[in-house]
């Protein structure tokens, strides 16, 4: 088993009345792909949002390599922001900004590299991701699997350790949902980070999950292998796996019976 | 009974929390103008969004508002027999008053409904979470230009409007109605002094922070805004509540600083 880089200890999350997350205990192992799956509004952009500290838990401890970030200066918090990549829902690329500048942003903001450095590793980054041709457009001008790609070569242009990645075929028809799946496989190659992916995307996200973390009512139950739902003793776990993960996983299940 | 004294509390427990969160958020802008690396070219282009791009409408604003006050004043003055003092009675209204009142209410309308659109549609669609991922300063990268820009925007855009009132006063008292000119011109010397033009200076400074601040914020906040819903809806409504608070805040603020500076 790979050492934990992201542990949440007794973490609690409430929005007013609602308890997102209810006294959670979970840990992600380095170098490993979790996918964090689960129904609408049971807290899953949330945990990302947390992991990022862009939300700060009601108690509870949420660690970094070891470090509490709940408890953290936003210099250090910042810090540690420098570990992690995001490609979030809609890309999130900024509107008023080309994608070569997009892509080009945490470069000019974070490092010392001058404008032709810069530049040069832009465009390798851009052919990389077929967006040779389209640096001096607008996220406006693109198409959702164009954006999605210009939003995942933003996040690794700085070497992440860690990819979060929110929802991050919702949205694109099958082909390109391939495309995505087979950017994130080359790039996790190539670059070696620990990835946590959130997706509806259910089963097919779970042929990249090294282990699967499913929400409910507030609560995370983590499964070595998504082949291991279908086997869980709570009934609840069970039918949401017939139900999103069908015949091929629940038959597993009738096998081990047999 | 008991539940409107509990929605009096809860309202009033909101506004403290929504009170403090624009305090802390008035801070982090000024702080981003001692962040580095500073952006300067941002801060350039938003003055020309801001200023620049604002004389076009400004300069119709002043004109007429100086033609109907050098209409009005005349008719006035000329009950007693005083129409020689209508360079006067126009360029004081306009210094002291006029000027940065309706200046900063046309910048709210143009530029500040426009920057607070902005900055929600910014954190609607986690641009403003992207930037903070990448451990980027949103403060510094986007709000403090926004901050700058209006703040050295909206005093000459203050005085832009005086000048233009006041020849705006010209045309309808002098040319239209046969005031003397030399009366006008000798009306003004006589009467304004340093103190006028210093409260107008006053007011427009103030005027541009209270006027970027709230605009700003309504935008940044958008996300969690009471009643102000999601989406395009919740930018709307944002964007509405930043043009009527902040309208509101340049006239308390006016009668506040004219009570302490008179």
């Amino acid at each position: 088993m790979s050492p934990a880089i992201i542990e949440f200890h007794n973490v609690v999350k409430s929005f007013g009345q609602q308890r997102v997350l209810d006294d959670v205990t979970v840990s992600f192992e380095s170098g490993k792909t979790t996918v964090i799956a689960g129904g609408s509004g049971q807290g899953k952009s949330v945990t990302l949002k947390l992991i990022l500290g862009l939300l700060s838990p009601d108690s509870g401890e949420i660690l970094v390599n070891g470090r509490d970030i709940t408890r953290m200066k936003l210099r250090e918090l910042n810090k540690i922001r420098e570990k992690f990549g995001v490609l979030f829902q809609g890309a999130a690329l900024l509107d008023s900004m080309t994608v070569f500048e997009n892509v080009a942003l945490p470069l000019r903001e974070r490092t010392k590299y001058k404008s032709q450095e810069i530049a040069q590793r832009v465009r390798q980054m851009l052919a990389q991701f077929n967006l040779e041709g389209h640096e001096d457009k607008f996220p406006a001008q693109l198409s959702g699997g164009m954006k999605k790609r210009a939003g995942l070569a933003r996040a690794l242009m700085l070497q992440p350790d860690i990819m979060l990645f929110d929802e991050p075929t919702t949205g694109l028809d099958p082909q390109i949902t391939m495309d995505i799946y087979r950017l994130f496989f080359t790039s996790q190659k190539q670059f070696g980070y620990t990835s946590i992916i959130v997706s509806h995307d259910i089963p097919k996200v779970f042929n990249l999950a090294d282990q699967v973390v499913l929400l409910k009512k507030g609560k995370m139950m983590t499964f070595s292998s998504p082949e291991d739902i279908p086997l869980s003793s709570e009934p609840e776990i069970v039918s949401f796996a017939t139900e999103t993960m069908g015949h091929i996983y629940s038959s597993r299940k009738m096998e081990h019976n047999i | 009974m008991i539940s409107l004294i509990t929605k009096l509390g809860d309202s009033f427990l909101y506004m403290v929390r929504d009170l403090g969160r624009m305090g802390l958020f008035l801070l982090s802008a000024l702080m981003g103008i001692f962040s580095r690396p500073f952006r300067f070219r941002e801060t350039v282009r938003q003055i020309q969004i801001i200023g620049a791009n604002s004389f076009g409408v400004i300069f119709f604003i002043s004109i007429f508002t100086g033609m109907v006050l050098g209409l009005q004043g005349y008719y006035t003055l000329r009950k007693f027999g005083s129409e020689g003092m209508l360079g006067s009675a126009v360029a004081l209204s306009l210094i002291r008053e006029l000027g940065p009142v309706l200046t900063a209410l046309m910048v709210t309308g143009r530029a500040g409904s426009a920057m607070c659109a902005e900055i929600g549609i910014m954190r609607n669609s986690e641009q403003i979470d992207a930037l903070e991922c990448m451990a980027v300063n949103p403060f510094r990268y986007l709000i403090t230009p926004k901050f700058l820009a209006t703040i050295i925007s909206l005093p000459i855009l203050t005085q832009f409007f005086n000048v233009i009132g006041i020849a705006g006063g010209y045309v309808a008292g002098v040319i239209l109605l046969g005031v003397n000119p030399g009366a006008f011109y000798n009306g003004i010397e006589q009467s304004v002094v340093t103190e006028d033009i210093n409260l107008g200076i006053v007011k427009s400074f103030v005027f541009a922070l209270l006027v970027v601040w709230i605009c700003t914020g309504r935008g940044y906040f958008v996300h969690i805004l009471r009643n102000a819903g999601f989406g395009a809806e919740g930018v709307s409504r944002a964007t509405t509540q930043a043009v009527v608070l902040s309208s509101i805040a340049v006239l308390i603020w006016d009668y506040l600083i004219t009570a302490i500076m008179l």
